[in-house]
Order: structure tokens, then sequence, then C-alpha cells
């Protein structure tokens, strides 16, 4: 035979929701070399991770297999063979799953979890079980291996349980690697350090990847192919250079266009003093306590400070706790700083009646789908915070509400609706309608758009810009996400341990930065960049 | 964008909300029943086949016939009157006892749940040495403070009842402040006490109608355990908890003293349940279509 045995090849692929439901997967092919990187992007609800849980036979529930088929080294898997399918999971197929917050069992030690596959698909004796497992925990570079075989999950950050789950899946040298959205919930920084250190495990061992992502940069960094899906069909599919950099399909063009980039900034109108002064802020957490109830304070903001002129954006990024949503959450008065001051418009806002504070400075949450009561409709959302409002008569509430609504694109009808009939993206609008609703000077964003799909956080961003441009509010803009920050700040503070290690306009920082951490994260990022004859590359490193 | 822009996703996706045309079935049957229990209740002001309280020494222990439907008691008197009777007494006491736990355990879970700290150790801790005490020995000590009637039960009962509510509401009230919906109330310049019951209330409710219907259940069965112990209400009023405890003797010659009141306990406790599930889903803004 000349044409080599792909890994994987999947025909025809159909999956549906229950028995005659929709169709969630329809008609999907493609084909995988061995030690191949293939990567699978779309939006939420594109069929991705369905597309890659069928091969492993992990549907959810209502989801099954109605057609096509799926051979695996030259073999059909049979996802109704339940024992088939036991040997080839994990063994032969491994896969690593989008929270590292959750896939581990808090109850059971590392050692347990690492050593539960080789027990279950080989006969090595406990010995050299623990003896590979150490191995494998010094090669990702944890320093104690023995100590961290006898520790439990939550002893660990995201970056690191996320290591350990792969080093666990890679310990039994599965010949396919499945990575479902394995980094997205990591801060740049960290989720650089997964990635390359499972780009060495699977280049050692020359396992595959089918790598799930809706990151575009990410893929284009690393993978050889990529496949386009939307609503179940495979748009397009082939090597990165062909998709990604030179897109064809038009909704290949949408996404890639969705990316944010640097762009035209909001003016700032000039203004005689700062609207926002934070004075050398400290903010302490309480530790764990005691049986007395005594508790040892940990610092995480140490002596901040920063000012935000009117109709302003500051940027505040870092790595996840470096302390940025903690000063964010000082700032609108939720946490109390142990030491400084924060000034609104001149004011202490820790002083009794600082009611302008409390009034003119909002914030829009990160996860909009806590953010929203589940038992108010949306009108009653954005009509709260006029209770605050008594020089409104009740048709001006009324009439304020509507216009909001305008505002951020809800239809009229959506006034009715409850938060759990909307999706990501409206509940998102719905949040930012309840900040802007009383018309604020300052808005705090923190995260506002990481937990929404690409196109959605396009149009939130430009949204948030329009109102921007037609209310004039500064804002806070908490984020770990770059290319957002650089397309709507007009100034960016980079923090690390909860100090701001550089601060400055957003053209100086990205273009020339000046702190080692700055340039680390900037290095982590390194986005997908339009070119002037309409094709796109990863732009160069700026170190 | 504005109105006219068709450019937001998912707008047209979510049909326009339907109208259920039939309430569900638990509703139906469960709040069917209930009403005729009420109704049966109600009857027992303006009528009942004979006196309840009139002894009849000659036709003592009947069993069912036409003239007596569901039988006579030891001293003669005529069971389906005293049920009818026993009715009002029973569901009036379980009510206003299981009213009493959850108005006073919700207020005071709500307050440990919110301000936690001190407030919140001090609360629990008195909370879990009254969860330690047996319910009904301590619903046997209040009434031996404040005297066998009817509404020594009710107290009696409440407070024994109170704990289990606390605990349930305090742990629902930890979970719902850490969201972020409460924060932005507090963001927004709501009052503690307007977040409060404003927000966290209204989304602690299902737990509370769950267990507030169960709760029911062991009222209607704490009243005659007390009832037997002789600090019920005092006889002759009839309850269904003492017709059942009385019917205890007779239990081998006389059966239907107990297979009456019985069935009325348990159906009481059926409707309640499927009552309380629907009303848990109505309340619920997610579970409707």
């Amino acid at each position: 035979m000349s044409v080599p045995v792909p890994l994987l090849a999947v025909e025809n692929l159909q999956i549906r929701v229950g028995v005659d439901g929709p169709l969630a997967v329809d008609d999907f092919s493609f084909t995988m070399a061995p030690g191949e990187i293939v990567a699978l992007v779309g939006e939420s609800g594109s069929g991705k991770t369905m597309a890659a849980r069928a091969a492993i036979g992990l549907l959810p529930a209502p989801m099954q297999v109605c057609g096509g088929r799926i051979i695996f080294q030259g073999q059909a898997l049979d996802s109704s063979n339940a024992k088939a399918m036991r040997e080839v999971r994990g063994a032969r197929i491994g896969m690593v799953f989008q929270e590292p917050m959750v896939s581990l069992n808090p109850a059971l030690t590392i050692g347990r979890q690492m050593s539960e596959a080789l027990k279950l698909h080989t006969t090595l004796d406990a010995a050299t079980i623990r003896e590979r497992c150490i191995a494998m925990l010094q090669r990702i570079g944890i320093k104690d291996a023995e100590k961290c075989l006898a520790s439990y999950p939550h002893q660990f950050s995201g970056g690191m349980r996320q290591r350990i789950m792969l080093a666990s899946v890679m310990l039994l040298r599965p010949a396919l690697l499945i990575a479902d959205e394995p980094t997205t919930a990591l801060d740049c920084l960290a989720q650089l350090d997964v990635i390359e250190l499972m780009l060495e495990l699977t280049r050692e061992q020359g396992t595959a990847i089918l790598f799930i992502s809706h990151d575009l940069s990410l893929v284009a960094r690393y993978a050889h192919k990529v496949m386009v899906m939307r609503s179940g069909k495979a748009v397009e599919q082939g090597r990165i250079e062909d998709i990604l950099f030179a897109p064809k399909a038009e909704y290949t063009r949408q996404l890639l266009e969705a990316l944010p980039r640097r762009g035209e900034l909001v003016p700032v109108p000039a203004a005689d003093s700062a609207l926002l002064q934070v004075r050398d802020v400290c903010i302490e957490h309480p530790g764990p306590r005691s049986f007395w109830g005594r508790s040892v304070p940990k610092r995480v903001v140490h002596s901040v400070s920063l000012s935000i002129a009117p109709g302003e954006t500051l940027a505040l990024v870092g790595g996840s706790g470096s302390g940025k949503t903690t000063l964010g959450r000082a700032v609108v008065g939720l946490v109390n700083p142990c030491a400084g001051a924060i000034l609104f418009q001149g004011v202490d806002i820790l002083k009794a009646a600082n009611r302008a504070h409390r009034l003119q400075c909002q914030m829009i949450f990160q996860d909009p789908y806590s953010s929203l009561d589940p038992r108010m409709t949306v009108g009653q959302i954005l009509a709260e915070p006029l209770r605050h409002e008594p020089a409104l008569t009740a048709a001006q509430k009324r009439q304020r509400v509507t216009d909001t609504l305008v505002d951020v694109g809800l239809p009229e009808q959506f006034r009715e609706r409850f938060a759990h009939q909307l999706s990501g993206g409206q509940r998102q609008r719905v949040a930012i309608g309840r900040a802007l609703v009383r018309r604020p000077k300052l808005v705090i964003a923190d995260e506002p758009i990481s937990a929404l799909d690409m196109t959605i956080q396009k149009q939130i961003l430009e949204l948030f810009e329009r109102l921007q441009r037609q209310y004039g509010f500064a804002c806070l803009f908490i984020s770990h996400d770059l290319s957002a920050v650089e397309r709507i700040a007009h100034r960016v503070a980079v923090m690390n341990q909860g100090e701001v290690v550089e601060m400055g306009p957003r053209d100086s920082i990205f273009d020339a930065p000046q702190h080692p951490y700055t340039r680390r994260l900037l290095a982590a990022a390194s986005p997908l960049e339009k070119r002037a004859d309409g094709s796109y590359r990863l732009r160069a490193s700026v170190i | 964008m504005n109105l006219k822009t068709p450019a937001l996703p998912g707008v047209a996706a979510i049909p326009p909300r339907r109208r259920r045309r039939y309430p569900p079935l638990n509703a139906l049957i469960g709040g069917g029943l209930l009403a005729a229990l009420v109704l049966l209740a109600l009857l027992g002001v303006v009528w009942t086949p004979y006196d309840p309280l009139k002894l009849d020494l000659l036709s003592r222990l009947h069993a069912p016939n036409a003239v007596h439907w569901l039988g006579t008691d030891e001293f003669g008197r005529d069971v389906f009157s005293r049920l009818i009777i026993g009715a009002r007494t029973s569901l009036w006491i379980s009510l206003l006892s299981v009213s009493v736990a959850v108005v006073c355990g919700t207020l005071i879970g709500m307050l440990a749940g919110y301000l936690r700290g001190w407030t919140d150790r001090i609360l629990m801790m008195l909370n879990d040495a009254l969860l330690a005490f047996p319910g009904i020995l301590m619903a046997l000590g209040i009434m031996a403070i404040v005297g066998a009637s009817q509404y020594g039960i009710v107290l009696a009962l409440g407070i024994a009842y109170t704990p289990s509510v606390v605990r349930v509401v305090r742990g629902s009230v930890l979970s719902l402040r850490e969201l972020e919906f409460i924060e932005a109330s507090r963001v927004i310049g709501n009052s503690e006490l307007y977040t409060m019951f404003r927000h966290i209330t209204p989304n602690c409710l299902a737990p509370l109608c769950v267990l507030a219907t169960s709760m029911f259940g062991w009222a209607l069965l704490s009243e005659s355990a007390l009832s037997f112990l002789g600090l019920g209400v005092p006889p002759p009023a009839a309850t269904w908890g003492s017709m059942l405890s009385a019917s205890r003797t007779y239990i081998s010659n006389a059966p239907w003293l107990g297979i009456f009141p019985g069935i009325f306990i348990s159906l009481t406790l059926l409707a309640i349940n499927l009552f309380g599930d629907a009303l848990r889903d109505r309340l619920d803004p997610r579970m409707r279509k």
C-alpha cells in the first residue's frame, strides 16, 4: 500500500439529539495521520466537542451517533460495544478536558488518580506504576514529585492541575490525544505553559492531537491542519496556511474578522481633574481561619496607585491571581482596602455619605450566567438601579428601560423574558444595560467578554465602544485578553502579584514594553493580524 | 444597532412564551384533593351526620354500616362525624405550626447566612443544640410549660421544626450570596435588607417548598404522638391523631377506628406533597415553558 493508514478516519459522521431530534453533527468527515496536530474550531453549539467525543464513545445522554463510521488505527469503533470502547479509551485515545478545576476528583490524591489508568490498562506492579508516575511528574517540572503524589487537587493552581491532568493521560502513551479547550480556563501565561508541555510530551511519544478550540491565534500557532465547523457541518478544512492565513470560506473570514484589532479610540474629553484616583491602596484577604477564629490575612494588592480621567478607558491586565479583580472590586466598593485611599471625583469613597460614588460607579461582571437574578425578568433587572433615582417619575423610568433595551440592541419583547431564556451574549447585553441605565460616570468591567464566543465578543466590544461614545463614561477594563485590551483601551496598567509593574498609553505598552513581565505576556499572546492584502499572519513577537 | 437590524443572533431562535393550556397533573390532583379536604373541614362547622361528642353506649364499636357510614368508636360516637370535626383541628394545627417554623426558620437562617461572622456562629450554635434534641422531646418540654391546648401544640411543634428550616435556608443563602447577581445588587446601591428579601429569599423558595410540605406530614403525626402521651388537644375534642392513637387498643376487633383516620392522614400527605411540588415548579420561572 502506498497510502499510509490514517490514525483516525471519521466518515460521514452524523449525531442526533435524541431519536428524532435535530442533527448536532451532520455529514462530518476527516482523517488524521499519526503524530499530526489537527484543530477543530467553531463557536459553541457548532458540534465540535460532540464530533470529538463521538470518537471515544463519550457522547452526553440525549446525543447519539446515527450515521457514519469512525475508524481508528484501521479498526472500526463501535460505540455500542462498551467493553471494546473501554479498552480503547485511555489506553489508545486519551482526553484532556476544559475545566481543570473539576476534571480531577477532589477526594482522591493525585497519586491515586494518576495510577488508576495504568492499573486498568497494564499489568505493571504497584512499584513500577509509582516509579512511572514519579518520572512523569518530574518530566512535567514538578519539583517534589513524591509529595505531589500524596497531595490533593485543591492544593494546585489551575495551570498546575491541567499539567497534572495531561501527565496522567500521557502516562499511557496513547496514539491520539483529544484536547477539548484545554487552556480556555487559564490565563495567557499558564496557557502557553500547558500548550508547550502538551506539544513536548506528544512529540516525544508520537501522539497525534485533536485540538478543540475557539482561539484562532493559538490554533494558527500550533496546529498543522484545521477544520472549521458551523452548526454541525464542516465549513472548510485543510492546512493552516490555506485556511487561516488565506481564508476562502465566508464563515472563516467572519471568524477572523471577529478578532479584535487595534483601532481608533473613543476621544477622551479634556478634563482638569481625574475622575478616579487610587492612592497607595493595599488590600488583604482574610486567610484560612484557625479553630479560634484567628486568621492571618493575605495581602493581594500591594500599594497600587492609578488614576482615570473622565471618559477614559484604563485596562488592567495580568495573569490570574495578580489582584486585578480585587482592585476592581475595591474601586466599586465591594472590598475595603486596608491602606491607602480611593477617591471618586476627589472624595474618598469610604466616606459615609458618598452617594455620588454609589450612583455613578457601576460594574459589569464576568459571568453572565450568574450575574442576573434568575427570578427576575429583563425589564425588572434593568429597572432595579432606577429605584435609587427618586427624581425620575414612573413613566420616565419605564422610558429609560425602553431606551436602554434599544441601546444594548435587544428587542422590546425581551422585557418580559427571564435570564435563562437568553443566550450568553444577550445576558451580557442585559448586564451592560443594567450598569448603564443610571448613566454612570465610571464603569468597572471585570472580564466582560471572556465567557463569550468569538463573534459575540466582537459584538459586545463594539456595543461597549458605541455606548462609550454615546454616554462618555470612563471605564476600568479588567481583562487577561490582550487583544481585546488593544482594541479599546486608552491606557494599560499591567499587574503582577499585586503590583502594577508597568503603566502607560496603549501604543507604548504594546509596541515597546519595558518590564520583562509585560514582554512575557505579550509574547504569550501573539495574535493573528490582518495584512494589507487581506491575508493573515501571526504577529512577530516584540521581544 | 437598533431595533430594525436583524443582526442579533438567536433572537428569532427563542419562540415567544407559550401559555400552557392545562395545569400540570400534580397540581390538579394535589390541588383537587386539598380543596376537598378543606371543604370537608369547613363542612364540619355547619353540619355533621351526628353529634361527634355524643356518647351512645348502646351502639359501641359498630362496624361501618348504613346508619354509621364509618362505624362507631368505643363510646358509640360516630367515626365519620369525628373525622369531619377532626379535619379542622388537625389541618389547622399542622398548617399553623409549619407556618411558625417556616417564618422563624427563614428569618434566622437568612440572618445567619447573610451576616455570617459572629451572628452566624452564635445562631448556629444555638440552632445545632436545638437540632440535637429529638423534636418530640422538645415539643413535650414546651407543652409541659405552656400546658395542653391547641395553640400549645402549634407553638411546640413550630419551635421543634424551626432548626431544620434554619439549616436549609442558611445553606441556600450561603451558596446564593457568592453569586454575582447578589454583588450586582450591592453595586446598584440596594440596602442589605432589600437584597436579602428581593434577591435571596425568592431563590431559596424551592428547597423551602419541599421541606415545608414534608414538615406538614410530620406535624400531623406528631400531633397524634402528643395526643397519645396525653399532651395533645384535650379529650373529648377530636383530632385525626388522637383518633388514631385511641384506636390502638381496639386494633384487632375494631380495625376501622384506625383505618379511616389513617386513610385521611395519608390522603392529606399525598395532596400536600403533590401540591407542594406543583407550587415549587410554578414559582420557579426556569421550570415554566
